[in-house]
């Protein structure tokens, strides 16, 4: 599989030129359940654009509706400049769009390589049949994990053995290996680690610096400011707004996600650790 | 810091121990045990014989047959409890066709075959859209082929066994596929060097005692190679371990994961056929009560070839080994002239501890704790 589908024009962190993808006021309803009441979000090839929110602000229903999961009630999205709506998430990989769930991306009992290539195996003749490739998909995969920093024992080896932070980084490297433009990350670090969090995170960084643009699920403020270029903050469907890497402090991070007052109280008293 | 130290555990593992740990192990062990046990009980009692060895081989791939489609869908994550009623059912409906009906064996046989394909199609169909767990919809399924299997006969012909259809199979062509022997000339050839013995008297004098290698054996090897093949060499193989290991994340991927849970229904019936088709063309007859029991006797041989209950991890090598230690145990105790219902004690016995092993075995692959 060659790289091919990867932007090779984009230089990281250029000057803004269209966004790769755009949704525009985009609304979900389920019944009477306003889920998106209206959110707004671009981001650029090369750039990691963080979302963030507290539980229950929408992160996951705007996700799954960039990821062709849900279709929006209403608003728009544009996708390399044209409207487009996805009808499934098969649609949206097809054009570029992966998503990397928490769980949901590996299966712990299957070989690395196993996993690797899961719905993409290649295939070599042998005679009238076609076989799986075994030795090229080793290859393969134990390329692409040395380039993210991994070094496998072997490609036969289970995923199960492989820690937290090691599953999401294949899992990103197999995203990226197989031409996402887009790479929606759902709370990759969430159930990691301090260690395993910042292999993680660095991963990310190697990402972005290939072009691919990142959109970054969190709810950990110091995680975002880590590795993003902008910060979009959801609350109770919404998004309260956009702001770009060193113009805004943790603490108004924390505040815009929290919802304001409640926090600036608790805050005094937890002494700025939370 | 917890990673570091998980780090070198794992590169401790030495060649010797990763060669060792994989799936059949259990089945490997068990096999060499079952041998040297009989080798030692059994040695003088004709089970190492000629005619001994092709007695317990023909019971062990009836058992290998089944299981290969048994263990291909426990892979992908479901079970089918409707194999023993569908290797009745085959089998009657073959009577059916071609005895009450009177078609040709050949058309009987491949109409048999189309119709038991379409029920492992549906007993898939149901799993996949409804989300039940396939031990209902195939429990249900084992009654429902099995009343039909006794209905049909009693209805049209007043009793429960057809036969006479090695008649009737005489000169079709494909009758012999199932129920005919390979290697007669080899056989033969052996009887006269001496190498097996011949026939002192009687009307076969001077035949060798087996006179040929059973197609259900050439089947048997036939499906354990090709199962074994489809999983670990194919694309397809890698669907098989992805829709069993974790149904979600393989649909993530993209792996039509309904199609190979359906596909797999469909091998695991066809499989149920071929065995009906075999012993209906040996036994020359076709009966309501054959393959009671199979469903679980295909299952723990899966199980004890190292495959996991909930899917996704399992080896067709495995599944084959389980089947032989079935099948020599089974005609093991006979020769060693032990009574017949201690086979049950062994069966509980071993399927107990190779579940324990491969349990363990399994955590050593997988770091699960």
């Amino acid at each position: 599989m060659p790289d091919s589908a990867m932007p090779d024009s984009t230089t990281p962190g250029s000057t803004m030129r269209s966004p790769i993808i755009e949704m525009r006021d985009i609304e979900k309803h389920f019944g009477s359940v306003i889920a998106l009441a209206g959110v707004s979000l671009d981001v650029f090839a090369g750039e990691c654009h963080c979302l963030l929110g507290d539980n229950g602000a929408g992160k996951s229903t705007f996700i799954k509706t960039m990821s062709g999961v849900h279709q929006p009630t209403s608003g728009e999205v544009f996708f390399e400049g044209k409207p487009m709506s996805f009808s499934d998430p098969a649609a949206a990989i097809a054009a570029g769009i992966a998503t990397v769930h928490q769980h949901l991306a590996m299966i712990p009992l299957m070989s690395v390589t196993r996993n690797f290539f899961m719905g993409n195996e290649p295939v070599k003749k042998v005679g009238p049949f076609k076989l799986f490739d075994q030795q090229l998909a080793n290859k393969v995969t134990m390329e692409q994990m040395s380039a993210m920093g991994i070094n496998l024992r072997s490609p036969d080896q289970a995923v199960g053995t492989l820690s937290g932070g090691e599953r999401q980084t294949v899992a990103i490297a197999r995203a990226v290996h197989f031409g996402a433009k887009v790479l929606i990350l759902d709370e990759p670090t969430s159930a990691l680690g301090v260690r395993q969090t910042a292999n993680v995170l660095s991963t990310v960084d190697k990402v972005r610096k290939q072009g691919i643009a990142v959109v970054f699920i969190t709810h950990n403020v110091r995680h975002a400011l880590a590795v993003g270029d902008r910060f979009t903050v959801l609350n109770r469907g919404k998004t309260l707004g956009t702001a770009n890497r060193g113009e805004i402090t943790p603490e108004e991070l924390q505040d815009l996600m929290a919802g304001g007052q409640e926090m600036v109280a608790l805050e005094s008293s937890l002494g700025g650790t939370v | 810091m917890v990673d570091a130290v998980q780090d070198e555990r794992v590169r401790q593992v030495s060649k010797w121990r990763q060669a060792l740990i994989r799936p059949e192990l259990g089945s490997i062990v068990g096999t060499i045990a079952v041998f040297t046990l009989f080798a030692f009980f059994a040695y003088d009692s004709g089970m190492f014989k000629p005619q001994g060895i092709l007695n317990w081989s023909i019971v062990s791939a009836q058992f290998m047959i089944i299981a290969v489609g048994a263990c291909l869908l426990m892979i992908a994550g479901e079970f089918d409890l409707s194999v023993g009623s569908m290797i009745g059912f085959a089998g009657m409906m073959i009577a059916v066709f071609g005895m009450v009906l009177g078609l040709p064996m050949w058309l009987a046989i491949l109409i048999t075959f189309v119709i038991c394909a379409a029920i492992g199609a549906i007993n898939g169909i149901i799993v996949v859209k409804t989300g039940l767990p396939s031990f209902i919809v195939t429990l249900a399924f084992l009654f429902i082929l099995r009343g039909f299997t006794i209905f049909i006969p009693q209805t049209i012909e007043r009793k429960t066994i057809i036969g006479g259809i090695k008649d009737a199979a005489e000169g079709d062509w494909l009758a012999p596929v199932f129920g005919g022997k390979i290697g007669q000339p080899i056989f033969r050839w052996l009887g006269d060097a001496g190498f097996i013995d011949t026939f002192q008297r009687g009307s076969r004098e001077g035949q060798p005692v087996i006179d040929g290698i059973p197609m259900l054996i050439v089947w048997a090897i036939a499906l354990i190679i090709f199962g074994h093949i489809l999983l670990t060499k194919t694309r397809f193989g890698n669907w098989i371990f992805a829709a069993g290991g974790d149904a979600e994340a393989a649909r993530n991927s993209g792996v039509p994961v309904a199609r190979v849970k359906i596909l797999m229904f469909v091998f695991t019936a066809i499989c149920a056929t071929i065995f009906a088709t075999c012993q209906v063309m040996e036994f020359g007859s076709a009966g309501a009560d054959r393959g009671l029991l199979k469903e679980f006797e295909a299952i723990i041989a899966v199980v004890v070839g190292g495959a996991l209950l909930t899917g996704g991890y399992g080896s067709v090598i495995g599944a084959a080994l389980g089947a032989l230690i079935f099948g020599v145990v089974q005609q093991g105790l006979f020769f060693a002239g032990v009574d017949n219902s201690l086979y049950r004690v062994f069966v509980g016995v071993i399927l107990l501890a190779a579940v324990i092993l491969n349990t363990y075995i399994r955590r050593l692959i997988t770091g699960e704790r």
